[in-house]
């Protein structure tokens, strides 16, 4: 296995850290949100770096883009009803 | 080696899990679960379950947050508090001794891949063998899902319709 490749899986995993950070203390509910967005794009580009770790990168590649498209249609869900409800 | 990425997935999700109980208001606690399941997605794709993987990213962090908004966002100011309660203190105690039990547990499960493991010599060969025989299906898994585990498929496809009467209800209700 790949030293390196498992440095960028390793650091991409701290940068979700700081982003929990944002998702657990955001005092508005759009700064979770944010933070949320942000987790799971760092998760698309964790599931690509398995997929080369597998070196399996096609796979992976068509699962991350299913996870790209639901991620938006997830986002403007939510947004669409914050939009119409009022945010608490 | 194998274990070097392992230990920090693990870790964000018990963070979240922890993060999601100990959350003072119930709409951070489903975003806490939003962001639980994506680490639980990555979870499965490291561990090469890569359909199980996809699923859990569809439905966990994408529909049953949407849903747990739906439901928050319904039920309105007075039917729902949007500050919630701590949890119970035999809750803390007992839980931790459950995940001990189920640690020790799995001490006895064969290990990840092994050929050797029950279900790859008792089972699968079987299917493999004799399944053209037994129900004319070419397709392997077409046979054992429709065929030996019929009851089975037909009791799932039972709990996927009442789900969909039941997301109808929620969405009808909150475009009124």
């Amino acid at each position: 296995m790949n030293l390196s490749l498992l440095l960028v899986l390793d650091v991409l995993a701290v940068l979700i850290v700081l982003y929990l950070y944002r998702v657990v203390r955001g005092p508005t509910i759009f700064d979770r949100m944010l933070g949320l967005n942000g987790i799971s794009t760092k998760a698309i580009i964790l599931v690509v770096v398995i997929g080369t770790v597998y070196e399996r990168v096609e796979v992976f590649v068509d699962i991350s883009t299913g996870y790209a498209l639901l991620n938006l249609v997830g986002a403007l869900a939510i947004a669409k009803y914050l939009e119409q409800r009022g945010a608490p | 080696m194998t274990y070097s990425f392992e230990l920090p997935l693990l870790l964000l999700l018990l963070l979240t899990a922890g993060a999601a109980i100990v959350a003072k208001d119930l709409l951070s606690a489903v975003l806490l679960l939003g962001s639980y399941s994506f680490f639980l997605a990555l979870v499965w794709a490291w561990l090469g379950a890569v359909d199980v993987a996809f699923v859990e990213a569809v439905v966990g962090a994408g529909l049953a947050t949407v849903f747990f908004l739906l439901t928050l966002f319904n039920a309105g100011k007075g039917g729902i508090r949007f500050r919630k309660a701590s949890p119970p203190l035999a809750a803390l105690f007992v839980l931790p001794l459950l995940a001990g039990l189920l640690l020790y547990a799995a001490n006895d499960l064969p290990q990840f891949g092994d050929p050797q493991a029950p279900a790859s010599v008792h089972i699968s060969p079987e299917y493999l063998t004799k399944a053209y025989a037994e129900t004319e299906t070419t397709n392997i898994v077409t046979a054992v899902l429709m065929d030996y585990r019929a009851l089975d498929t037909l009791v799932e496809t039972v709990v996927v319709f009442t789900s969909g009467i039941a997301c109808w209800l929620l969405l009808r209700r909150g475009s009124e």
